[in-house]
């Protein structure tokens, strides 16, 4: 198992530079570039700028220069920690994107908080009380869960917020905190902002999980080992929490693999329509304004936590299953 | 109803001795399904004597591990005891100094996970289950689960109880017990996980064990010494047995008494000699002559029961096995169920064979 | 317990034995399916929505396009049947006033004035299937100058009827879903049956190719993707591409899927007796492999239809899916973003309720069917 992690380890490197080429042929997919989508937006805003001045821009910026070229700049800056600059907002990508890329993970990580200590409990319950009024219940919020995209649980929460309550739950900042330096009061403002989007982006993974802890669990429970400890005289909780929960949850731990990267990227769309100062928002932007370098820092960056959340299911499994753990 | 019980409780009479440990009378056991009612154990009644090894034998599907769970109240939903007894005499076995349990109690009246079953479980009547592999938890090392057993039952530190489990292990012949005991089941070969899963059922010294099929899953040289091993502790443990098994040879080696089901019925029992060298009913007589002998004449085809087990869901109307028995009479057998009778004085057998005049008409049916 | 539970029989009841003993694979999965009566509720709602997908001009009321500012935010008018005891359908009318203050139209239901309407009326023409001239709707008012004045879901910021705009949006949003799974499935399966029925090297390279495009973050990537398409491209291609982006993504699961099942059958036991009985390759995989999976397949792609439902619905509520003037849930969900808006018109949402639905009724369907596609099994 540790040997399979080091090969995962040294492989990062590789994958991420075939990433990095795959998201710079991305950016660079759509026809024209920054400077032709920026001359667009003048022009639509009434003003206007000169083919010459156009020139001159591209030059600086070495947007006319060949592809490739301008792919090595790009990664020779990245290699040496520069993230490059953004065309649009004429400031580095890093402290654009620093602050952003924090609260995006400290968002995914309230949701995946969130998600786990709801949909287990909620699993063991469904799976105990098969066929029984909590099972009914928690099966009709799954499906719901998983039907609502969590972009109109967003607008749904927001509408309501606003109709009913009167108040904007959007944002992750009161206004006063939202250019403050980092101090406790502000950390303490973000996280009353932060549990109503962890929880729109946590919930259809929460129903996800709830129904696979379930069919997990109810899978275990028909074992033998679990009549072996009812033999012994175990109490029926106890042995329940101690034999089938455990076992149940270990495959649940591979899911991470893929859940994690789905917070980071699911985050996206409810920080667009909640206004949330993350990552999110920043790529679409740049994408949609071909601020490619921008757009490709932020797509790695992406890529990478995917990585690092496959990573992270990786070892964890190996932690909590002795089976893998000792084998290979 | 009652005039059956008082019928069967007179067989404890029948049967001699001193005072049974285990006595269950007319136990049924039904598991209401959407397509209908599983009889799965109906109207069981047998006795285990203190230290004595008792056989349960049949085909798959007749019941004899649902009788099992029964005693240890361990019936999945939606299986229920619907009637019967299950009588446990503490005092039995003499010596009653680990014991928490006093006097008889029917087991069937006590909450399937309350206090008093759950000291029961494991102390008094503990399980030697089917498969070893899946018996024990992957994720958790052997002594954990030993070691748990015995905390369960007995007020022991964790070291005690680490050192009982060692020497446990010691006594059902695995060696290097210090080491074996901190590793995983999947780590060891099947036999000796069968010696740790009987370490586990005789770590808390109990009355009664139930070894359910414990040789099925392992390869036949490994058996015997499981067999051996078995037969061993029974006398350094004075434990009794029950042992569920289909193979009638493993009967013969380990069991005093013999007890066949067919259907959730009992066919037939009585002690192995009797049983086996002069079978009653004609189930047991089929299912004796299917066994190859080393006397048989080769290459001649062994004999099998024609048909096969019906499907739990259409039981025969009258006696279960009529269907597939040999000495079938018609308007009798396929009638009425008979009932479990003294026959010479050693055996009880169920069949009309050994009626002088077959209750037709008590409306049973 | 487990020998004597033993459950083949379960359809015994229903059907005498000796037809499930030569029923068909798919008799089968079909007869469990029906016992599972919400998989058959979903069905029949997912059936409206196909038929929906076939004519949704003649569910519209109105043109989807048809446009007046002066009608902008009208709240939606429900359908009565019974007039008093009379079997006589009618739609209350909706008087407007501007308010003085905001100069915004205020709209008020007033059932008093009731419109007549009638089912099967006519009303704008239109082809079906772009073949057949009609100008027959599901519903229209009687008096053709009170056309259109019924608004079923309200109207939008344009003064677009809503109700008939869904019916189109459900044609676009389910085609998309459909297709764009239908092609997944191809893919899938072409790359996963390679994969799984070579191995060796072949095997070896599609499997990293997957393991590389399930390693890639999926929004992020469609998203760069859908902003890559020119914003001059014409609805019809749009569509194509979006289809196409996302099917490009979904395939990756199925094609793994498909390689484990073909890799697991081909160790069963039927496969090497019909190979025993002299079966040719070719015979074995479509006679006898395939069908055991293809109810598996089936299932796995209704359950992965809602996914792509929701990512167009999400992508184009971004604007980066398909754009105005093509009409798809997500399209019409955009008409919502704006929050002040939506407290003034919340009928907004009811496209959004449709798409809940439209999932549900995938997921619901999709689970019996996988349910069921395991005949033998528990």
């Amino acid at each position: 198992m540790l040997r399979f992690i080091m090969q995962r380890v040294l492989l990062m490197p590789v994958l991420l530079v075939v990433f990095s080429v795959i998201v710079f042929a991305l950016v660079q997919a759509p026809p024209g570039d920054f400077l032709t989508s920026y001359a667009a937006t003048l022009a639509s805003s009434g003003s206007s700028i000169g083919e010459t001045e156009l020139q001159a821009l591209r030059q600086t910026y070495g947007l006319d220069k060949p592809i490739y070229v301008q792919y090595l700049y790009w990664m020779g800056n990245l290699l040496r920690g520069d993230l490059g600059l953004s065309l649009e907002y004429q400031r580095p990508n890093a402290e654009l994107i620093g602050e952003r890329l924090v609260l995006t993970l400290a968002l995914a990580a309230f949701s995946f908080i969130f998600t786990w200590i709801i949909a287990i409990p909620a699993g063991i319950l469904s799976a105990r009380h098969q066929h029984g009024p909590i099972d009914y219940f928690f099966t009709f919020f799954n499906y719901i869960g998983v039907a609502i995209p969590n972009f109109m649980l967003a607008l749904i929460l927001m509408w309501l917020g606003f109709s009913v309550l009167g108040i904007s739950v959007t944002g992750l900042f009161s206004p006063e905190f939202e250019q403050a330096p980092w101090n406790l009061a502000r950390v303490a403002d973000l996280m009353k902002h932060m549990w109503l989007p962890a929880i729109v982006i946590g919930i259809s993974g929460t129903a996800r999980l709830t129904r696979v802890m379930r069919a997990n669990l109810l899978d275990e429970l028909n074992k033998l080992y679990v009549v072996t400890a009812r033999a012994k005289g175990m109490s029926e909780w106890k042995l329940v929490l101690k034999y089938p929960v455990r076992l149940a949850i270990n495959p649940l731990i591979s899911t991470i693999g893929w859940y994690l990267p789905q917070l980071f990227s699911g985050s996206l769309i409810v920080a667009t329509v909640m206004n949330l100062p993350n990552i999110g928002p920043l790529l679409l932007r740049s994408l949609i304004s071909q601020d490619m370098y921008l757009a490709g820092s932020l797509l790695l960056i992406y890529a990478f936590l995917t990585i690092i959340g496959t990573l992270l299911s990786d070892i964890l499994l190996a932690l909590a299953d002795p089976r893998i753990r000792m084998r290979g | 109803m009652g005039n059956k019980t008082d019928k069967e409780g007179a067989m404890v009479t029948l049967e001699g001795g001193g005072e049974p440990l285990l006595s269950v009378r007319n136990l049924k056991v039904h598991f209401p399904m959407d397509e209908g009612r599983v009889r799965a154990v109906d109207g069981v009644s047998f006795d285990v004597q203190p230290g004595q090894v008792v056989g349960i034998v049949g085909e798959s599907g007749c019941g004899k591990s649902v009788t099992m769970k029964a005693i240890l109240r361990i019936v999945e939903p939606p299986g229920r005891i619907v009637e019967g007894q299950i009588m446990y005499h503490s005092r039995a076995s003499g010596e009653a100094g680990t014991s928490k349990v006093r006097g008889t109690i029917d087991l069937v009246g006590l909450a399937p996970n309350g206090k008093e079953m759950r000291d029961i479980r494991g102390a008094e009547i503990a399980l030697i289950p089917q498969e070893p592999m899946a018996a024990f938890s992957p994720v958790h090392t052997v002594g954990n689960q030993v070691i748990e057993a015995i905390r369960l039952h007995r007020d022991l530190s964790k070291s005690a109880a680490r050192q009982l489990a060692v020497d446990t292990f010691r006594d059902v012949g695995i060696s290097m017990p210090e080491q074996r005991i901190d590793s995983y089941s999947w780590q060891m070969s099947g036999g000796l996980r069968q010696r740790a899963m009987i370490a586990m059922a005789l770590a808390a010294n109990p009355r009664l064990l139930i070894a359910d099929e414990p040789t099925t899953a392992i390869d036949v040289t490994t058996q015997a010494q499981i067999l051996r091993l078995l037969r061993k502790l029974r006398f350094e443990y004075n434990s009794a047995i029950i042992f569920i098994t289909h193979d009638l040879g493993v009967i013969a080696q380990m069991a005093d008494y013999v007890v066949v089901m067919y259907l959730g019925k009992v066919m037939a029992q009585g002690p192995v000699d009797d049983l086996f060298h002069n079978p009653l009913h004609p189930y047991t007589q089929a299912l004796l002559r299917s066994i190859p002998s080393v006397q048989s004449a080769p290459r001649v085809k062994l004999p099998t029961i024609s048909g096969s087990i019906p499907h739990a869901f259409n039981r025969p109307k009258g006696c279960p096995f009529h269907p597939r028995c040999t000495s079938f009479m018609p308007g009798v057998c396929d009638r009425d169920e008979p009932e479990l009778k003294a026959v010479d004085g050693r055996q009880l057998v169920s069949c009309f064979l050994f009626r002088d005049t077959p209750e037709v008409a008590n409306g049973q049916a | 317990m487990e020998e004597s539970l033993d459950t083949a029989p379960l359809l015994k009841e229903a059907i005498p034995e000796d037809r499930v003993s030569v029923a068909s694979n798919a008799q089968l999965v079909w007869w469990r399916f029906t016992k599972h009566k919400p998989a058959l509720v979903a069905m029949v709602v997912l059936f409206m929505f196909f038929v929906v997908l076939l004519f949704p001009a003649f569910f519209s009321i109105q043109e989807p396009e048809l446009t007046d500012a002066k009608l902008a935010f009208i709240p939606s008018q429900s359908l009565h049947l019974f007039d008093g005891a009379k079997l006589r359908p009618w739609v209350p009318t909706v008087v407007g006033k501007r308010n003085p203050t905001t100069l915004r139209m205020e709209w008020k239901i007033d059932a008093s004035k009731k419109i007549a309407v009638r089912f099967l009326s006519q009303g704008y023409p239109y082809k079906i299937f772009g073949l057949i001239p009609t100008r027959l709707h599901i519903l229209g008012a009687v008096r053709a100058d009170e056309q259109n004045r019924i608004y079923l879901l309200g109207t939008d910021r344009l003064g677009r009827d809503q109700w008939s705009r869904l019916m189109f949006a459900t044609q676009t949003s389910m085609t998309i879903g459909m297709v764009s799974v239908a092609l997944s499935i191809f893919l899938g399966v072409l790359l996963g049956g390679i994969s799984g029925y070579f191995g060796g090297f072949v095997d070896l390279v599609i499997q990293r190719l997957i393991e590389l495009l399930q390693s890639l973050p999926t929004i992020p990537i469609w998203l760069a993707l859908s902003a890559a398409l020119p914003r001059d491209w014409p609805p019809t291609r749009v569509f194509f591409a979006i289809t196409i982006i996302l099917a490009l993504i979904g395939w990756t699961t199925l094609a793994r899927e498909v390689r484990g099942r073909f890799l697991s059958l081909r160790e069963e036991d039927f496969v090497l007796s019909a190979e025993l009985v002299g079966c040719s390759r070719m015979r074995i995989i479509l006679r006898h492999m395939v069908p055991t999976f293809s109810s598996h397949i089936i299932a796995t792609s209704t359950l992965a239809i809602p996914v792509m439902i929701i990512s167009e619905t999400s992508l184009s509520f971004l604007g980066l899916g398909l754009r105005p003037p093509a009409i798809s849930w997500g399209v019409l969900l955009q008409e919502a973003q704006n929050i002040q808006t939506l407290a003034l018109a919340p009928w907004l949402l009811i496209p959004g309720l449709v798409v809940v639905i439209a999932v549900l009724a995938f997921n619901i369907v999709g689970d019996g069917l996988r349910d069921a596609a395991d005949p033998y099994g528990k």
